[in-house]
């Protein structure tokens, strides 16, 4: 017998008895959902930050190598999508467009069609993610609602940098990905 | 070596274990604060707890559900009934790819089936890449805490085997220079690998695609850098629909560590163009601890560490007190269904006072599966275990005051006590503070019971 077999076998054997599933309700969230995100952005390390602030960072910074995936920020960009994502270790910006977000938690979605390269929000050194203020939700449950059985290979929820506090319990920002999260609401 | 034997070694450095215990409170703490802003909080307890019962009580059709769907994604399942098969799945995909060096991201089910000491064995470089984890590997230690696998270690210990591994300068404690020194060189380590390993939270069966967790980004680094990715799973982390996860991931981070989310949360339904996704489904006795009625539900857990940080004997006897993959209360109702005789003085780490169940993010009743696992090895005392729970008695009431404090004394509040005596190596335990009602029956009134 394979191990499929004999491990579904084992079970089938318990003949247990079905329990119910229960329906997720809705639950309230809060009045001013852009208050909400940002408060939980700031909790999480990341920053709101308006189009001109992120305009200045990159005019007044040196980042040599930009990909924008978002057209408000399409003049920016100056490389393409490599065909080895190693190649982007050098990226110093990413931006990219959100989908929608969380207030409770600022966790944003993206999946595929927002990133292309699975790799880009990870290997870049500071990350900007672009959001409709329209599309900030309450909580995870309207957000999954929203998400639906949309079929995409690979979905994120983001909702801060790079952080760690294995070293006793010290907060560091910058752990493997990107050390900084902005977030431009439109 | 028994538990109590384990925590007076943990004991001997006595600042040391004060800082522990302080700082697994200080993580407590965070939660309840973090908690009290969701007024449903004990609806979404309710709810996963629901989801996890009707999931188990199901698994066959779900796990068949899983692969039917995943296979479809193009994700490669694979079936594992041990630690050993899990090991040589990972060794023959990893031979088929020649490939010598591996990244990881946290598993503790890989930690479960020794997978590292099994590939470095047959010559291959595992590099975990979690901060905490790469810490206590270059110590060549398991992990001390499911959530924070470096908690037992001081920022010194740090410096000194950085210094030692990575070349950063003698003495230099800052938690910023030596994480980025750590990333430069885990940096190094995803640029160069072909193959990463990952643990899985939550696989879904409706759609056949798993979510891992994350701060730091390290699972997304390895796998997007990799050609192969291969996750690996105990067969009791399925859940039923994909909006389920909206319940767990509300749970999850807010139960380990106080804060709302995981800054990462990744949801992997199908390879990449041209890249591998393969996909491990381990039962290692658990369809065992299924069949045990009053413990199955302890395979409802979804590893948030909550348990730990609010445990008083956890936080005072440390996480190699255990001698077990997973320490603390939920180690200790699991371990024994694995070995009996090896992990028997678990159950008995405990003070049954149900901190561990009121946590618990999916209702585990764990204070109550320790008394009945105490029951159980009361029991085998007759047959082959004979005379341990004698032993057992001699090991936790050696020390007067660990006696005194697993009772009584533990009703009361102890924050006057001066540390010279809470954290004396002779207490096995140390003090106890803010602990909800003790149940009815305490630790004490049931020795008196079961010891004649
Ligand atoms: S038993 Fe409950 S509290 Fe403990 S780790 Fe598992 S889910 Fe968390």
């Amino acid at each position: 017998m394979s191990s499929r077999e004999s491990i579904l076998a084992a079970i089938k054997g318990l003949k247990l008895e079905e329990k119910p599933l229960p329906d997720i309700p809705d639950f309230e969230i809060a009045d001013d959902l852009l208050a909400a995100f940002t408060n939980s952005l700031n909790a999480n390390k990341g920053t709101v930050a308006t189009k001109e602030e992120v305009e200045k960072l990159i005019e007044e910074t040196t980042f040599l190598k930009i990909y924008s995936a978002s057209p408000a920020f399409e003049q920016y960009s100056n490389c393409q999508i490599p065909k080895h994502p190693a190649d982007f270790a050098d990226l110093d910006l990413a931006i990219i467009e959100g989908q929608f977000a969380s207030a409770e938690n600022a966790a944003i979605w993206l999946d595929e069609s927002n990133l292309d390269l699975r790799a880009l929000p990870f290997i870049t050194a500071h990350l900007v993610i672009v959001i409709k203020k329209e599309n900030i939700l309450g909580n995870m449950h309207q957000a999954y609602t929203r998400i639906g059985l949309t079929n995409s290979g690979f979905g994120i929820f983001i909702a801060g940098p790079s952080k760690t506090a294995d070293i006793e319990q010290s907060l560091v920002v910058g752990a493997h990905g990107a050390m900084s999260l902005r977030v431009v609401i439109l | 070596m028994s538990h109590p034997e384990n925590a007076t070694v943990f004991l001997k450095d006595k600042a040391r274990a004060k800082w522990h215990d302080e700082t697994l409170w200080i993580v407590r703490e965070k939660r309840d604060a973090t908690i009290h802003q969701i007024p449903e909080w004990e609806k979404l307890r309710e709810l996963a707890s629901q989801i996890k019962d009707h999931t188990l009580s199901k698994l066959d059709f779900y796990l068949e559900e899983l692969e039917k769907n995943a296979s479809a994604n193009g994700i490669k399942v694979h079936w594992a009934e041990n630690a050993e098969e899990h090991n040589q799945i990972v060794a023959s995909i990893l031979k088929e790819k020649n490939c010598k060096a591996i990244v990881k991201s946290k598993s503790i089910l890989t930690e479960e089936c020794h997978l590292n000491p099994y590939l470095e064995e047959r010559g291959i470089e595992v590099v975990d890449t979690d901060l905490g984890e790469r810490i206590i590997q270059f110590l060549k230690q398991p992990p001390s805490h499911i959530v924070m696998p470096a908690i037992h270690l001081k920022k010194s210990d740090i410096s000194d085997i950085f210094h030692e591994k990575l070349h950063t300068e003698k003495g230099n404690v800052d938690p910023v220079y030596l994480t980025h020194a750590a990333r430069l060189h885990l940096r190094e380590k995803f640029l160069q690998a072909k193959v990463a390993i990952t643990g899985v939270n939550f696989a879904v069966a409706e759609t056949g695609e798993f979510v891992v967790c994350t701060n730091e980004g390290n699972a997304d680094m390895g796998v997007h850098l990799a050609d192969t990715h291969i996750a690996c799973m105990g067969i009791e982390k399925l859940i039923p629909r994909r909006k389920d996860l909206g319940v767990f991931l509300r749970l999850l981070a807010r139960s380990a560590t106080g804060q709302s989310i995981t800054n990462y949360n990744s949801h992997f339904r199908s390879p990449s163009p041209g890249k591998e996704l393969h996909l491990i489904l381990v039962n290692n006795g658990r369809t065992k601890q299924l069949g045990r009625e009053k413990f199955r539900n302890s395979l409802k857990c979804i590893r948030c560490g909550a348990c730990m940080n609010t445990c008083p004997i956890y936080r005072r006897s440390g996480g190699f007190s255990y001698g077990s993959t997973v320490p603390g209360p939920i180690g200790s109702i699991l371990s024994p269904g694995i070995d009996l005789k090896k992990y028997s003085t678990l159950p008995f780490a405990s003070t049954l006072c149900g901190s561990c169940s009121d946590v618990c993010p999916v209702k585990i009743n764990i204070h109550e599966q320790l008394y009945e696992w105490r029951q159980e090895i009361t029991k085998a005392q007759g047959s082959s275990l004979k005379g341990l729970s004698m032993k057992l008695a001699n090991g936790i009431f050696k020390s007067p005051l660990a006696y005194r404090l697993s009772g009584k004394m533990m009703r009361a509040s102890l924050k006057s006590l001066p540390d010279s005596i809470i954290y004396n190596p002779l207490n096995a335990w140390g003090k106890g503070r803010n602990l909800p009602d003790l149940p009815e029956e305490s630790f004490k009134a049931w020795y008196k019971k079961n010891r004649s």
